[in-house]
């Protein structure tokens, strides 16, 4: 089991968690304001992809990730005038962002295949120690000493957390996740919210497919997601639409994707595919567990899926 | 009125998609004449780097010296869905499907008989028919020698080897690889983790870390993916890649790859199948036929590897060294190829053991 339970395997789940972490948030932000969005996985794409060509061609990190997460809020503003604009089906319109998304950057991709981003562009995200945090035992090195995108996932979780239970506009968002009628009749502008929030929730699911792209494998390769947009969705629920308790999951599952290597060869056999199938299995049971309990806290945003048309209120 | 734009927009959506995937069809032929169109169903994208992507260069090639019109459908799931691309492939008038992965094979059985007027090539399986065949390529013996660059560079004597899924073709190229690195390097161990992926770049990367977090210092892989040379890169080790040479992808690390050219083999079955001269094999060609072959060696390969890789090229190339003759031990010490004999062709297309050296179970 010492092999297993090691500061390195725990640091790994954190850099595993980290893309799901950013898509996680992203959806959990769509999900608030009444939108299911399943295109996840295209967004990530999107924001893989142009995060790479950008970062490749300008060896400018900064300007990678912004253009990786305006990427993702483009691709989010499709599925954003299509719902919410025209009202059409969200579960239609979600998965074909994803369609749309994975052929986009397949095309665009097409002239970076097996390109390599410079030493000095992956230097940028080399492991930063945070001084003082970095150097409580274990903990400061399993938490505290990666790069810069790490703790920007870290903070990102911790506003988006305050923001929604906190201040007057996350108070609202939700309202309009609710009960949009209501929110609208309060003044809330239920149009612009929705837009807002799906776009800014794109643009965090395509900085966590430029966190693929830029950071963990800076090699171009096709439909380098593999699937984890799909894991994020998922995740949204496990961590009932939580931002703190994305955290732990999005690094809980992170672990998981790679915790079969580590136990490999350590006497315990446990088939791998335990391990591939636990995100799914673990999410059915929460779903399971919250609609018994039936506890509010926990529960889906009650508009999530319905368009909202003004005049049948 | 919104209703109808939705409806455009979606359908301008998916339009937008199937244009982007399309591919240009070469100019018209000559009118009359029909020209001789070759289907290719594939388990990834072309864009992989890897597997897919070899297979891809070989449909080219076929484009290019045969001038027939190919097609390709790219990231295929191993399931009834291969069916209906292959019957798809069909209508739209191919003559011969390669299919380009061992989880197609039942699939591609039951459409072989279904149309018996088509030609099919199933690549890594081992079922056939009068209109079906299979191919492959030795890779063994390229995984050999890589090997032997492996086994000259470890200073650890430990070697990782990041495996896909537990199948004969996996377990042939662990064996193989670890054979080539005691063969230089009689007391190294590979260390064996697998992932249960062909193609996930990330998580292949995690499985070579976790590799070296145990103190390997070369990276070896099955996968289709540049991860676990990245892992390799980044901790300033050094790898040996799979399907296609990955210099660019790990430029410090990267020292060799055993690779596939399926170009020369595709061309001549096209060409018997234009003639009426085709039929029906088991093809398992090797480093001879030129169907498979070692990468050129970088500056990262230690001193004297090239010689010894030479060496051993041409002796098997000369039938003089046999990649699984005996004597071969497994895990446990028990004898598996007794001396002065092989491993015959049908044992090595069912090898569910590992040799002596090799740290991994199957089965996991």
């Amino acid at each position: 089991m010492n092999t297993v339970l090691t500061v390195s395997f725990f640091k790994a789940a954190i850099i595993a968690g980290t893309p799901l972490l950013f898509a996680t948030l992203g959806e959990i932000m769509t999900e608030k304001s009444g939108n299911l969005n399943l295109g996840v996985e295209g967004m990530m794409l999107m924001g893989a992809v142009v995060g790479f060509e950008v970062g490749y061609v300008t060896n400018n990190p900064l300007l990678a990730l912004v253009t990786a997460a305006l990427a993702g809020a483009i691709g989010a503003l499709i599925y954003a005038f299509l719902t919410v604009s025209l009202r059409a089906n969200q579960v239609v319109s979600g998965l074909a962002l994803t369609i749309f998304g994975t052929g986009f950057s397949g095309f665009l991709g097409q002239g970076l295949i097996g390109l390599k981003m410079s030493e000095g562009f992956i230097s940028n995200f080399q492991k930063i120690k945070i001084p003082g945090l970095g150097d409580i035992p274990w903990l400061g090195e399993i938490f505290f000493n990666h790069d810069i995108l790490v703790y920007f996932g870290y903070l990102t979780a911790v506003i988006l957390g305050l923001y929604l239970y906190n201040t007057r506009k996350g108070l609202n968002l939700r309202a309009v996740g609710e009960n949009p009628a209501a929110a609208d009749a309060a003044s809330v502008r239920v149009t612009r919210y929705k837009y807002t929030h799906i776009l800014l929730g794109g643009a965090l699911c395509g900085l966590g497919g430029a966190y693929l792209s830029l950071v963990q494998v800076p090699v171009w390769q096709e439909n380098i997601t593999a699937g984890r947009g799909w894991i994020a969705v998922a995740l949204v629920i496990f961590s009932a639409w939580n931002p703190y308790r994305a955290i732990l999951g999005a690094y809980l599952f992170g672990g998981l994707d790679i915790i079969g290597f580590r136990l490999q060869g350590s006497g315990i056999v446990i088939s791998q595919y335990i391990f591939d199938m636990a995100p799914y299995l673990m999410t059915i049971i929460i779903l399971v567990i919250v609609s018994f309990k039936k506890d509010i806290k926990n529960a889906p945003p009650k508009a999530l899926g319905e368009p909202y048309f003004r005049e049948e209120r | 009125m919104k209703r109808i734009l939705t409806v455009l927009l979606v359908i301008l959506l998916s339009l937008t998609l199937v244009v982007g995937c399309a591919q240009k069809a070469p100019a018209p032929a000559d009118e009359g004449k029909e020209k001789m169109k070759v289907g290719f169903v594939y388990i990834g994208p072309p864009g992989d780097g890897g597997w897919t992507y070899a297979h891809d260069q070989g449909r080219k090639y076929l484009e290019q010296e045969l001038g027939v019109e190919t097609i390709y459908k790219e990231s295929v799931p191993e399931d009834q869905q291969s069916e209906k691309v292959m019957r798809d492939m069909i209508d739209q008038g191919a003559k011969v499907l390669f299919v380009t992965s061992f989880g197609y094979m039942d699939h591609v059985e039951k459409v072989a008989k279904e149309y018996p007027d088509i030609t099919f090539m199933h690549c890594s399986g081992f079922k056939s028919a009068e209109n079906f065949g299979n191919y492959f390529g030795r890779i063994e013996e390229p995984r050999y020698l890589s090997g032997i660059v492996a086994g000259m560079k470890s200073e650890s004597g430990k070697i990782g080897y990041v495996a896909a899924f537990d199948i004969p073709e996996v377990v042939r190229g662990i064996n193989a690889f670890t054979l080539g690195v005691q063969s230089v390097n009689p007391d190294a161990v590979v260390k064996v983790k697998w992932t249960n992926t062909w193609y996930d770049p990330a998580k292949e990367k995690e499985a070579a870390i976790t590799l070296l977090d145990e103190g390997v210092d070369i990276i070896a892989q099955h996968q289709d993916t540049a991860g676990p040379q990245v892992a390799a890169e980044e901790r300033g080790k050094f790898s040996v890649g799979y399907n296609s040479d990955m210099a660019a992808m790990a430029p410090k690390a990267y020292m060799t790859a055993p690779v596939w050219n399926w170009g020369p083999y595709y061309v001549q079955q096209v060409k018997a199948v234009m003639d009426g001269t085709w039929k029906a094999e088991a093809y398992w060609g090797g480093m001879k036929d030129g169907i498979v072959d070692l990468a050129p060696l970088t500056a990262n390969a230690p001193e004297g590897a090239k010689e010894a890789v030479e060496k051993a090229k041409a002796d098997i190339l000369a039938g003089k060294l046999n990649v699984f003759a005996g004597p071969l031990k497994d895990q446990n010490g028990k004898e598996m190829v007794p001396a002065g004999s092989v491993l015959s062709d049908q044992d090595q297309l069912e090898m569910k053991w590992f040799v002596e050296g090799v740290e991994g179970k199957i089965g996991q």
